[in-house]
């Protein structure tokens, strides 16, 4: 996985809340057995008509959106589904830090496995960055993980809280898989407990 | 000892490792796989040389691609995508030996449905898959969840999820439900209540004597949308008709161990005092049959109320509601009644199940659905068609008008053939209302089976006391 230490790029506003998993990346694409390329279909239905040509009010449409690496967004993002095809589509189009009042739950997580960093604030802050964002372009954002501070293109430094596993695999691009296969006797342990204890599971 | 919920019990039973933060490896019962979320990770495993860890508690079955009409086997029912998908859980399953029912095993249906039925799900397990709706499996006082690719490929591998323990949320449902309301109207409302965030953090315990007095199906339909009110799972204490719906079923213990899982079984309960982070009650009797009129599952209101105004809502809500009439081409102020309806899905892991299908067959016999009506009934699985079929519930179906499908997930996320048009409107029994989710530009309105048949019969929206 690829390392996320510190991030400077644009921020995009989108205020909407609830935005879902099939918003972001519509079941038609889920259909793929890889897991690249999904980029090009983020927010399909949101940010193309049915011909393929862009809706042009869309955010990541306006050209001062288009390289963006950060999205501001509304209340509960990323409820809905599991599929991971969302974070995939979010990372491949070039984003790589989401900041909301709250996300659904398997979507975050979701998130860190693929080198993205959600960021949960209050309401007044999410407010502040979506302001920030809503400058355009030359708004660049600063997101430093290490120090867990996101500074607005004015300078205000912004603190958030981050969970300091998923921090450490974030910093370092680790793979959960090899970390948990370090604890294989721990499972081993587990698992024969468990035989005895509940033979039928 | 302090007293537990029954999370709690749940979780302290399946914690393998803790670390000094609190992260813990979880250790998982179950692992249900379909063909949408698992072939990155197989994909994964093989490039790392890794194996499936434990096949025998591994379990696959491809529903959301699935064609639900007859001679489906020809491969020229799905497009090539679906079928490379499908045929790459086949040759997942085989190569990681691995339990599977393929499309053509009369066992085979919505993931969720099948893992109660064959008794793979039983009380006090950790259940997970890589899909939300993995929350139904709750309804047997297991703790299931919904996770990603990535975490699939982390169980397979390894038996174990990384996790931190959620919150504790009790939904309690005290009295009696009124006739015509069904656990659907439940979860729906109770969802109205929280939103779908309120839930976010936890893992709800649904309590009550309306709870209570849910059979198997019911308690299944109210916990698989508990993701929608956003928790991590939602969990029912299993009791006497939980061990009854168990006993006999393929995978559940027999003889001396079924004696023994059963005395288990019984220590899954809330111990009395035990602590809860945040508590929602709603009165049974108050619970009246609801419907969604926008495109999230909290836009809920009882079927004799009318479209709302954006304004009446706050902060980012009055936007997205804006933005979901607007989607669902309503009015303000329209009563929710005079809706008309030209599609009815009835089906999905919230509402594929029998009882289900006795529900609309009660309301529907020796009827006929509305003229130019698309209506279609699909069985959560092939052994929930055959149990309808042999109750006679297929026939009244087919000489109301409906449409008699094969298993699948079908028109609920219409990955496969069945889906809505631009601009129709559907009653359907499913979970998600989302734009574009039942088919682009689709609308959808969130039902229970008593409703969706009614809304058959009329054309319209239609409160089902009006007909009973």
């Amino acid at each position: 996985m690829e390392k996320f230490t510190i991030l400077q790029g644009i921020a995009a506003p989108m205020p909407l809340v609830n935005i879902d998993t099939d918003m972001i990346i519509p079941k038609v694409f889920l259909k793929s057995i890889k897991r690249t390329g999904f980029g090009a279909n983020l927010f399909d239905e949101m940010r193309f008509n049915r011909d393929g040509t862009e809706i042009g009010d869309f955010v990541l449409n306006k050209p001062q959106y288009r390289e963006a690496e950060i999205l501001v967004a509304g209340d509960n993002f990323g409820c809905g589904s599991s599929r991971e095809h969302a974070p995939w589509a979010i990372a491949d189009f070039g984003i790589k830090c989401i900041v909301s009042t709250s996300f659904a739950d398997i979507f975050f997580n979701n998130c860190f496995k693929n080198g993205i960093l959600p960021v949960v604030l209050p309401q007044e802050q999410v407010d502040l960055l979506m302001a920030d964002a809503e400058k355009g372009a030359n708004a660049r954002m600063t997101v430093d993980l290490e120090a867990q501070e996101i500074t607005t293109s004015e300078g205000d430094v912004i603190s958030f809280e981050v969970d300091a596993f998923k921090k450490h695999c974030l910093l370092n691009g680790l793979d959960d898989i090899g970390l948990t296969m370090e604890k294989a006797k721990a499972i081993d342990t587990f698992e024969a407990q468990a035989a005895t204890a509940r033979p039928w599971a | 000892m302090s007293p537990k919920t029954l999370y709690d019990k749940i979780w302290d039973a399946h914690v393998a490792h803790e670390a000094d933060d609190g992260t813990c490896l979880l250790y998982i019962d179950r692992h249900l796989v379909h063909e949408v979320t698992s072939p990155q990770a197989f994909e994964g495993l093989r490039m790392a040389g890794r194996n499936v860890r434990a096949p025998e508690k591994t379990i696959a079955v491809p529903d959301h691609n699935v064609p639900t009409t007859a001679g489906r086997e020809d491969p020229s029912q799905m497009t090539e995508d679906s079928r490379v998908q499908v045929a790459a859980l086949d040759t997942n399953a085989k190569e990681f030996g691995i339990h599977y029912y393929p499309m053509n095993d009369v066992r085979q249906g919505i993931v969720h449905i099948v893992g109660p039925e064959q008794g793979w799900t039983l009380p006090g397990m950790t259940v997970v898959c890589g899909d939300s709706h993995t929350a139904t499996h709750g309804a047997f006082g297991a703790l299931a969840h919904g996770i990603g690719t990535s975490e699939v490929e982390h169980v397979l591998a390894t038996q174990t999820l990384i996790q931190k323990k959620s919150k504790n949320m009790k939904v309690e449902i005290t009295g009696k439900l009124k006739p015509g309301v069904t656990a659907k109207d439940i979860t729906l409302a109770v969802i109205g209540e929280t939103g779908t965030a309120g839930g976010t953090g936890y893992v709800i315990e649904y309590c009550g004597e309306a709870i209570r007095d849910l059979s198997m199906e019911g308690r299944m339909t109210v916990c698989n949308m508990a993701i929608e009110g956003g928790a991590r799972a939602g969990l029912i204490a299993p009791d006497e008709k939980t061990f009854q719906y168990c006993m006999g079923r393929p995978h559940a213990p027999k003889g001396a161990a079924w004696e023994q899982a059963v005395e288990y079984w019984k220590t899954l309960f809330t111990d009395e005092g035990a602590p809860f982070d945040k508590v929602v009650t709603l009165k049974g009797e108050d619970i009246q049959p609801v419907v969604t009129w926008g495109t999230s599952p909290e836009d809920v209101l009882p079927i004799t109320g009318v479209v709302p105004n954006p304004e009446d809502f706050e902060g980012g809500k009055v936007e997205a509601a804006r933005r979901s009439i607007e989607y669902m081409g309503l009015t303000p102020g329209q009563k929710l009644t005079d809706i008309e309806i030209d599609t009815v899905f009835i089906g999905s892991c919230t509402n594929g199940r029998i009882e289900d299908f006795r529900a609309v067959a009660e309301v529907v016999k020796g009827k006929k659905i509305k003229d130019g009506m698309r209506a279609m009934i699909v069985p959560g699985s092939g052994l929930v068609r055959a149990q309808a079929e042999e109750e006679g519930l297929a026939d009244i179906f087919k000489e109301a008008g409906f449409e008699w499908r094969l298993a699948g997930c079908s028109m609920c996320l219409a990955m496969n053939p069945d889906q809505l048009s631009e601009g129709e409107r559907c009653a359907a029994t499913s979970n998600r209302n989302f734009e574009g989710r039942q088919g682009y530009k689709g609308r959808t309105h969130l039902v229970s089976p008593a409703m969706a048949a009614a809304a058959a019969l009329t054309g319209k929206l239609t409160d089902i006391r009006d007909l009973i």
